[in-house]
């Protein structure tokens, strides 16, 4: 029976202690604002003996995504962290690690890209990497994101995956807050992960080329395929997500709903602005009786397409809120994607894209309310719009 | 040459890690270096590639030339991917989890623009860092694999597609990069200039780069007749001109220690090394002579550190 232990601890912190219940064997990163705290504390369990890993300190994002390259093709567990400017430089390498099926776990303090430069949160730079390749979670708070980090690794080094993730904290918000968490034993984790089994590596026993030239005659295969392996890791998330719930009683979905029995309006948000969304649903349908609701999605890519058709049946208004600019385009990041989801199905419903908490501006209970009602008078007047700035002074 | 009368050329490893068939240049002699590197490691090395010419002539898939476990990433990175195998099988011997307990070598290797240019920022990284691995940039002066645009290694005088010369210009007027000095300046056990035109000299020192603890970097000239404009067959003597011209001595930094490791008492002049190459067809004696001066004070620069380093 899993015993629970009760922890306050900051959430940076919350995930390094999951790095190393998850007995990593290599980590390299570089020092960013605001996913500094992780990389800390991991250094401080490596000095410490208490966590048996290489720690590689490197001289920039390019090169720890390099370096992760070679410590995962070596075979180990590998794991790194970013934000914002350093996700930006790691670019190259993020199209090129799951091309070559390494399966690195990363957690994402996101932050909004420079200029001007900012160190405060939103989403903009995990929306520049949105066609790497990579599987992308969010995590809502503190427990989610320990939780969250080791299933990764599961999900990551499954012989039907073996892709690398980017585990969604929202930076500063999330990363830098203190939270409860509950923690899990060594014994119960080394059950749930065992030590990562690489398919192939580097080895003098048994040489492989890795990352060799794709021409024009295998090229497009190769893509195909890379593309087949993130739509079905899907299946294993939702497989791991069940085990994990099974084990520990904490259960997760590719999307989490909030009081969305009979809701004719939706909400839909992406990471810890969802708590404040969800107080707000409370007082629009405890203090005002609106049959509204939210859904939250967790899973970025590969996305869930076919769960979020059911989850919008009978559904007449969705205001998704994007906390990221596609500039010049026809709507927020995830907004896009939801109208393309929706096109094709039959009753699909009214979808008002809002954009809203750039670079650190706070979204408040009445902005979700406000953005609630402005969805729901669009449906009425049936508005055609691309997207609305929320909460920005014009 | 200190083994040379040990080594000769039937007593050189059988063994092959680099399969023939791939698609280098008639005539490449940084194919020739790398091979003869492969004869030195045998089978218990890895590779980490950068991208370039080596890359593309050796791994168009399904066909791959190596016979030891090779990994490309991208162009920049070959010291950090290498940092990462090095400490991934460190970790993993440490936990017990790597099958293998025969000693491995783990090898990056770039060309010139890979090395000077781009990758220089990963190259001092994974140097000052520690990471018991070689580093070999096969220098052949210009991004080749791209159509021989200019490096920050390409000589002076050198033209090339982006340093053509012209009315206005002699082409490239930059100084090469002394990068092997920049490597000696990160304090490491190991620094060497090799030639495969002298492939005892090469391989010794490639024994040695791995049979240390810590960092290694070794910088082989190697002759490209496509890039340098000139036939196929002069490659391996170019090479030996340019040690005898003084223009690339041997020699190696051993824990801070300048030797020099091929010795001749009397030097060519550097016209002799310039002339066959179509790279400096348009040279007058007026910058041949300025060229021969800047090679006789390099040369004299490193004669100093040698000489205070038998002190």
């Amino acid at each position: 029976m899993h015993k629970v232990r009760n922890l306050g601890i900051e959430v940076s912190l919350g995930i390094s202690e999951a790095v190393k219940l998850a007995d990593v064997d290599a980590i390299a990163a570089y020092p960013i604002t605001p996913q500094t705290h992780i990389v800390e504390h991991l250094s401080e369990l490596v000095a410490d003996g208490e966590l048996n890993a290489e720690f590689i300190p490197v001289e920039s994002e390019h090169s720890a995504m390099s370096v992760c390259a070679g410590t995962a093709a070596a075979g180990a567990r590998t794991y790194t962290a970013t934000s914002s400017q350093g996700l930006a430089l790691m670019n190259e390498i993020l199209f090129i690690i799951p091309a070559l099926r390494l399966p690195i776990v990363m957690t994402l303090a996101n932050r909004a890209l420079s200029g001007p430069i900012s160190i405060w949160n939103d989403h903009s730079d995990l929306m520049s990497v949105r066609d790497t390749g990579w599987i992308a979670i969010f995590a809502e708070n503190g427990q989610e994101a320990f939780d969250l980090t080791l299933q990764s690794f599961k999900i990551a080094e499954d012989h039907r995956v073996l892709l690398p993730i980017s585990v969604n904290i929202d930076g500063f918000t999330l990363s830098h807050v203190i939270e409860p968490h509950e923690f899990l034993s060594q014994e119960e984790v080394n059950e749930f992960l065992p030590p990562y089994q690489p398919l192939v590596q580097l080895n003098p026993d048994k040489p492989v080329s890795m990352g060799m030239v794709g021409i024009p005659e295998i090229f497009f295969e190769a893509k195909k395929a890379q593309d087949v392996a993130l739509i079905e890791s899907k299946a294993v998330i939702k497989e791991v997500f069940k085990d994990f719930g099974d084990r520990f009683g904490r259960y997760y979905n590719v999307i989490e709903s909030y009081r969305t029995e009979d809701a004719e309006t939706l909400l839909l948000t992406m990471g810890s602005i969802s708590e404040t969304a969800m107080e707000a649903i409370d007082v629009m349908r405890d203090e005002q009786g609106r049959r509204v609701g939210l859904l939250r999605l967790r899973l970025w890519r590969p996305f869930p397409v076919d769960e979020l058709r059911e989850m919008v049946k009978g559904v007449k208004t969705l205001a998704v809120i994007d906390r990221a600019v596609s500039f010049g385009g026809t709507g927020g990041p995830v907004a896009g994607e939801i109208r393309s989801a929706l096109y094709s199905t039959a009753d699909r419903p009214y979808v008002a894209s809002f954009i809203a908490g750039l670079g650190g501006r706070d979204v408040t209970v009445k902005d979700f309310m406000d953005m609630a009602a402005l969805a729901e008078k669009m449906e009425a007047e049936g508005e055609i719009h691309e997207y609305k700035m929320i909460g920005v002074r014009e | 040459m200190d083994a040379l009368n040990v080594y000769a050329a039937k007593l050189a490893p059988q063994q092959e890690s680099l399969a023939p068939g791939h698609r280098a240049c008639q005539g490449c002699a940084e194919l020739l270096a790398v091979r003869l590197v492969a004869k030195t490691l045998g089978r218990d090395y890895i590779i980490a590639n950068a991208t370039g010419c080596l890359e593309i002539v050796t791994s168009s898939f399904p066909h791959s030339a190596w016979q030891v476990p090779w990994i490309h990433v991208a162009f920049e990175n070959a010291a950090a991917v290498a940092s990462g195998v090095e400490a991934g099988i460190k970790s993993l011997k440490k936990k017990g989890r790597y099958p293998v307990d025969r000693k491995i070598t783990i090898v990056a290797q770039a060309g010139d623009g890979g090395t000077v240019d781009i990758g220089l920022q990963a190259l001092s990284g994974a140097l000052e860092r520690g990471h018991d691995f070689i580093y070999i940039c096969y220098d052949n002066e210009a991004y080749m694999n791209t159509g021989i645009q200019r490096s920050s290694s390409t000589p002076y005088g050198a033209a090339t597609t982006t340093s053509p010369a012209g009315k206005e210009s002699i082409g490239q007027v930059t100084m090469k990069k002394n990068v092997a000095e920049i490597a000696v300046a990160h304090d490491i056990p190991y620094v060497a200039t090799a030639s495969p035109s002298y492939p005892f000299d090469l391989m010794e020192k490639v024994r040695k780069a791995a049979d240390m603890e810590g960092p290694a970097y070794i910088h082989v000239l190697a002759p490209c007749p496509t890039g340098w404009r000139m036939a196929p067959n002069l490659a391996v003597s170019i090479g030996r001109l340019a040690v005898e011209t003084k223009v690339f001595p041997l020699y190696e930094v051993v824990n801070g220690e300048y030797r020099m490791t091929v010795q001749y008492k009397h030097h060519r002049p550097v016209k002799d090394y310039l002339k066959p190459q179509g790279r400096f067809r348009h040279l007058q004696e007026k910058e041949i002579e300025f060229i021969q001066q800047y090679v006789d004070a390099s040369y004299e620069k490193l004669l100093k550190k040698i000489a205070m380093s038998e002190g």
